[in-house]
């Protein structure tokens, strides 16, 4: 599959998607805005041409105060095909929202609620976002470049 | 300050930092929430499962995970790339060697260094890896044996377990947490007489692995126990991420060792087992343990040819020098990055972010096997019994320490 017949095939699908090719990125990728991301992912789900049936992992990165964006990473592999894709949303780091795709994948539930957990980036639709990893009553999410760990957790001295 | 304790009680403290996410008075009367866990023997680990049954049926599942957590991606942001193999080990601290050569090949991939490590390198961590795969289906099928009862298996794995154990550690120096894959080499090359004592050790294997047949997975109390029990259907699999030995056992032939052919696999001749449904359903808890054992006999084949190539076409020089290419700085090219490989579990994969600027990941995550597994959790134990439930998580094999990272 050239990753060009992908895009061209979502531009011709989706009217007012901002989609380019990601450079140094393996597997392929590609950077889509984030309001289209669920039809992006439907699209690339159900399309017999494309059908990449496993979402392999999301990962969340935050680039920092200065630079004022979040964003996601999405590894996508298609089992019958054997091809892999990575899908990438910016996010405005003040409000970091993005869509859920439990949907299209049921294994986003638990990949989006730790994306969550460890950057406070929001996944609107899922039906369940809560914290996974850290204490539901922990202060702040821990893998953002500017995150400050609390003093103290129920009296016990958080500094090691 | 040291003979101080810090914690301040306070009763509501538990339930703050992990509340149930139903509430007693939200319940119908024939409805009740059991815990189980985070301290019982068959959640393997520090797992928290709130069930809500009725009567003896579980109706839905709410695991609360982390009590292990300590953010092994946090300490990978201030690492250099080599000091982060460590922290590896201990995610899924039953296959070590599996997570450290998945890693180290994704950094290899990153500096453009993959096509240079010395083949003897690469079969001696194929061989290693292959080792630790055993010893981790070993107390898979072990522990959950002693889940649903026998105790017997258990010990018997666990010896021979021992021995593969005693093995790695005459390698690398640890039991467990071994640091022995590093990027670009090994720490050292094998000790003398190691491939002679491999050789023993299949030979010591295979025999004990018809017994092993004979007391677990042909046993008809085991049979009963697991057969129909816990199905998952392929398609239930893909969609939740499943992979490994459970995606296997449902059904799909799909192993990374085949698919992506990394390492020297492409040169080893083995099979990829996948479940066939002989005593019951496809995908259910006895075909998961029964790939599991098929996979072992492949991996002992592995081993085989391995030892093979270490003894003639690559075998021990004097000038042989593991640590040949091991870069003295590792600074990666800018960019992303998505490796995978094939855990005994299932697809371990590392995403890396490079800014191309420093030796520390800017962003390194890691997508855990056990993790995404256990998702389905509440999918495969709903309307099944209790009992029913302590075999299907013991069927899923999850280590909590890659778990909760």
């Amino acid at each position: 599959m050239e990753i060009t017949a992908l895009i061209n095939f979502l531009k011709a699908q989706i009217d007012g998607l901002s989609i380019e090719q990601t450079e140094n990125c393996t597997p392929k990728g590609i950077t889509i805005s984030s309001q289209h991301l669920k039809a992006v992912c439907e699209l690339l789900h159900e399309n017999e041409q494309f059908y990449f049936d496993m979402l392999s992992c999301i990962t969340g990165i935050d680039n920092g105060v200065e630079s004022g964006t979040m964003e996601v990473i999405y590894n996508l592999y298609s089992i019958p095909f054997e091809r892999s894709l990575t899908i990438k949303v910016a996010l405005d780091r003040k409000k970091p929202e993005v869509a859920s795709v439990f949907d299209v994948w049921r294994t986003a539930d638990w990949h989006e609620r730790e994306v969550f957990d460890l950057f406070g980036i929001h996944f609107s639709g899922h039906p369940d976002l809560r914290r996974i990893l850290l204490p539901a009553d922990w202060n702040g999410h821990p893998l953002r470049k500017d995150y400050k760990h609390q003093d103290y957790y129920h009296g016990i001295k958080v500094e090691y | 300050m040291a003979n101080e304790i810090q914690y301040k009680y306070h009763p509501d403290n538990l339930v703050l930092s992990e509340p149930n996410k139903y509430k007693v008075g939200d319940l119908k009367s024939t409805e009740m929430v059991l815990n189980l866990g985070p301290q019982h023997p068959s959640t393997h680990g520090v797992l928290r499962l709130e069930v809500l049954t009725e009567g003896e049926i579980v109706k839905k599942i709410v695991p609360h995970l982390g009590y292990l957590h300590r953010c092994f991606e946090k300490h990978a942001e201030s690492l250099p790339y080599n000091q982060v193999i460590p922290f590896v080990d201990r995610m899924d601290y039953l296959a070590a060697m599996n997570s450290e050569h998945a890693y180290a090949m994704g950094v290899e991939k990153m500096l453009g260094i993959d096509e240079k490590i010395p083949k003897r390198v690469e079969y001696i961590r194929v061989l290693v890896a292959e080792l630790n795969r055993l010893a981790s289906h070993f107390v898979a099928i072990g522990t959950y044996a002693m889940d649903i009862g026998a105790f017997t298996p258990f010990f018997w794995m666990v010896r021979d377990r021992e021995h593969i154990l005693r093995l790695l550690e005459w390698a690398s120096g640890a039991r467990m947490l071994y640091n022995y894959i590093w990027i670009g080499g090994l720490f050292y090359d094998l000790p003398v007489g190691f491939e002679e004592r491999c050789t023993e050790l299949v030979n010591y294997l295979k025999p004990k692995l018809v017994e092993l047949d004979d007391i677990v997975i042909n046993n008809k109390i085991f049979i009963e126990r697991t057969a129909n029990v816990g199905v998952l259907s392929r398609d239930m699999a893909i969609n939740y991420g499943v992979t490994g030995p459970m995606l296997r056992a449902s059904g799909l032939r799909l192993d990374l060792r085949k698919v992506d052919g990394y390492s020297v696999y492409p040169e080893l001749d083995f099979d990829i087992p996948i479940g066939e449904g002989k005593m019951g359903a496809i995908g259910d808890c006895w075909d998961r343990n029964h790939v599991r054992i098929l996979e072992i006999h492949e991996s002992l084949k592995i081993i085989d040819q391995c030892i093979v190539q270490l003894t003639t076409d690559h075998k021990r020089t004097r000038d042989f020098d593991p640590q040949e290419i091991v870069p003295k700085k590792i600074r990666p090219k800018a960019g992303d990055f998505y490796i995978r490989a094939e855990n005994p579990k299932g697809e371990l994969g590392f995403f890396f972010r490079a800014d191309g600027k420093s030796d520390i990941p800017f962003r390194c995550k890691a997508r855990a096997c056990s993790f995404v597994n256990l998702s389905v959790l509440n999918e495969l134990t709903k309307g099944n019994l209790i009992a029913d439930l302590v075999a299907i998580l013991g069927s899923i094999d999850i280590v909590l320490g890659e778990v909760d990272r």
